[in-house]
C-alpha cells in the first residue's frame, strides 16, 4: 500500500538574522491521519507551519502541502483552499461579532457546511451577538475551530490548539478533531502537550531545535519499545549486553537498564544467565522517548 | 459496553480494544448478534483516532469475531460461542492460586510476584492476537 502524503518537507529550512528556527527540517505527514507536531516552545513549530502555508518563506529546502509547493504563489493559493489553518493567537476580526465572523467566512467558500456550523454553535455554546474581542481565550478557539470545521477542509493544521484551554474545552477539542478526522479530514496539529498527543494521534513527530528528532507510530511505540532493568547482587557484569549499543545502557550501581526496541527476550536472557536476581520489564511511553529525544547535547 | 482505554499501557489502543471485545463476548456480556458502536462513534466516545478502532474492528472480522455491516455497525458473528466457561475460569484461577502459593513460599513478596508476572507479559509477547 503506497503512503500518499498530505505534507512533505526536504531540508527546510528558515533563518532569522544569524538564528537558524527550522534546520533542514524532513517532515511527512501521511493522509487520512491523526499527526502530532511535539516539540518544546521554541522548537520551530510555528515556523514551519507558517512556511507551510506560503505565510513565511522558507530560507532554503522545499515543501509540498497536497502536492502543491509551497514557494509556488499560485500553487499555494489553491493549496490554501483545501487547508484550514487554526493559529495560535486566533486572530479574527474583533470588531465583528460572532454571528458576523460566521457569516463573512462562510461568504468564502461554496461547500461550507451549515449543518456543522450549526451543530458546533450550539456544541460550543457561542453567544452569536459577543464581539470576537470579548471573548474568552477559549471561545475564540472554538470559534477558529467551527470557522475550519464547516469548511470541511482536505487538511486541517492547528498551531497550538489546546494552549490556555481549561480541561473541559481541551476535551472537546481533541473530540472535533477526532471527529474531523473521522469524516476525512487529514489533521496536524503542533503541542508541547504529550498526554493530549499520545491519546489521539496515529503518528508523532518530534522535532527539536528546528529538525524533526523522531517520527513514529505511537502503536509501534506501544508495541515494541520496552525497558529493562536487570538488578544484580553484585556489580553489573562489565560484559552484560555485548550487542548493545552504549547509549542503550545505563548502569546505575548493581543494576542494568537498557531501553530496547524489539528483540526484548534475549537481553532478558542474558541478563538472567549473568546471574541477576530481578530483571523488570516496562512499556516505555512517549513522554520518556520525548525526553531523551529532545535531550540538549549540542 | 464499557472499555477502559489506557495510552499509556504499553499495548497498542487497538489490541486493547479488540481485547475488551473478545472478553466481553467470551463472559457472555455481549452475545452474537449484538451490535457495536459504529466506528466513527466509538472513536469520539473514546476519543481516540477512528483509525485505531477502524483496525481493531477489522482484526476482529477477519478471525470471524465480528461482521461489519457497512453503514449500520459492527456485530457479533455468529460464529462466536461463550468460549471461557466458568469452569475454564475457576480452573485459569486455581492453577495461578498455586503458582503464587509456590513463589510466596519460595520467599517472594507479592510486589516481586505481581513484576514477575508483568515481566512475563510483556516479554513473552502473545501481545499479538492469534486468530
Amino acid at each position: 500500500m503506497s503512503v500518499n502524503w498530505s505534507i512533505e518537507t526536504h531540508d527546510l529550512t528558515k533563518r532569522f538574522g544569524r538564528h537558524e528556527a527550522v534546520r533542514a527540517l524532513n517532515l511527512k505527514v501521511p493522509a487520512h491521519q491523526i499527526t502530532g507536531f511535539l516539540g518544546n516552545n521554541g522548537a520551530g513549530k510555528s515556523t514551519t507551519i507558517k512556511m507551510l502555508l506560503g505565510m513565511t518563506h522558507p530560507s532554503s529546502g522545499s515543501g509540498t502541502v497536497l502536492g502543491k509547493r509551497i514557494d509556488d504563489a499560485r500553487e499555494s493559493r489553491e493549496m490554501r483552499r483545501h487547508v484550514a489553518y487554526v493559529a495560535e493567537d486566533k486572530q479574527l476580526y474583533a470588531y465583528l461579532t460572532v454571528e458576523e465572523m460566521v457569516r463573512f467566512t462562510r461568504s468564502f467558500y461554496e461547500d461550507w457546511r451549515t449543518d456543522t456550523e450549526q451543530r458546533l454553535l450550539r456544541q460550543y455554546r457561542l453567544p452569536l451577538d459577543r464581539k470576537v474581542r470579548l471573548l474568552s481565550k477559549g471561545m475564540r478557539t472554538k470559534l477558529a475551530l467551527l470557522l475550519a470545521l464547516a469548511r470541511q477542509p482536505e487538511l486541517l493544521i492547528l498551531d497550538e490548539p489546546s494552549d490556555a484551554l481549561d480541561p473541559a474545552s481541551i476535551e472537546e477539542l481533541l473530540q472535533a478533531l477526532v471527529t474531523a478526522a473521522g469524516e476525512g479530514t487529514t489533521v496536524f496539529f503542533s503541542s508541547h502537550q504529550i498526554g493530549e498527543v499520545e491519546r489521539i494521534a496515529d503518528r508523532v513527530c518530534i522535532v527539536n531545535q528546528g529538525r524533526v528528532v523522531g517520527d513514529l507510530e505511537l502503536d509501534q511505540l506501544r508495541e515494541n519499545y520496552r525497558r529493562i532493568v536487570a538488578s544484580f547482587p553484585r556489580e553489573v557484569p562489565s560484559d552484560l549486553f555485548p550487542d548493545l549499543a552504549v547509549e542503550q545502557v545505563q548502569i546505575l550501581g548493581r543494576q542494568a537498564v537498557a531501553v530496547m526496541k524489539d528483540d526484548s527476550n534475549e537481553v532478558v536472557a542474558r541478563a538472567w544467565s549473568a546471574g541477576a536476581v530481578s530483571v523488570d520489564v516496562e512499556p516505555v511511553s512517549l513522554r520518556e522517548i520525548f525526553l531523551e529525544m529532545t535531550r540538549k547535547d549540542d | 459496553m464499557h472499555f477502559k482505554i489506557s495510552p499509556t499501557s504499553g499495548q497498542p489502543i487497538y489490541l486493547q480494544l479488540m481485547q475488551q471485545i473478545r472478553h466481553a463476548i467470551e463472559i457472555g456480556v455481549l452475545r452474537q448478534g449484538d451490535m457495536l458502536p459504529g466506528i466513527r462513534t466509538l472513536a469520539e466516545q473514546l476519543v481516540v483516532s477512528h483509525n485505531t478502532v477502524a483496525k481493531a474492528y477489522s482484526e476482529l472480522e477477519h478471525a470471524g469475531v465480528l461482521e461489519l455491516r457497512h453503514g449500520s455497525g459492527a456485530f457479533v458473528s455468529a460464529q462466536c460461542t461463550l468460549k471461557l466457561s466458568t469452569a475454564k475460569a475457576r480452573a485459569a484461577q486455581q492453577k495461578i492460586q498455586s503458582v503464587v502459593a509456590a513463589l510466596q513460599k519460595d520467599g517472594f513478596s507479592p510486589d516481586e510476584i505481581r513484576r514477575l508476572f508483568e515481566a512475563q507479559l510483556l516479554q513473552g509477547m502473545p501481545l499479538k492476537e492469534s486468530a
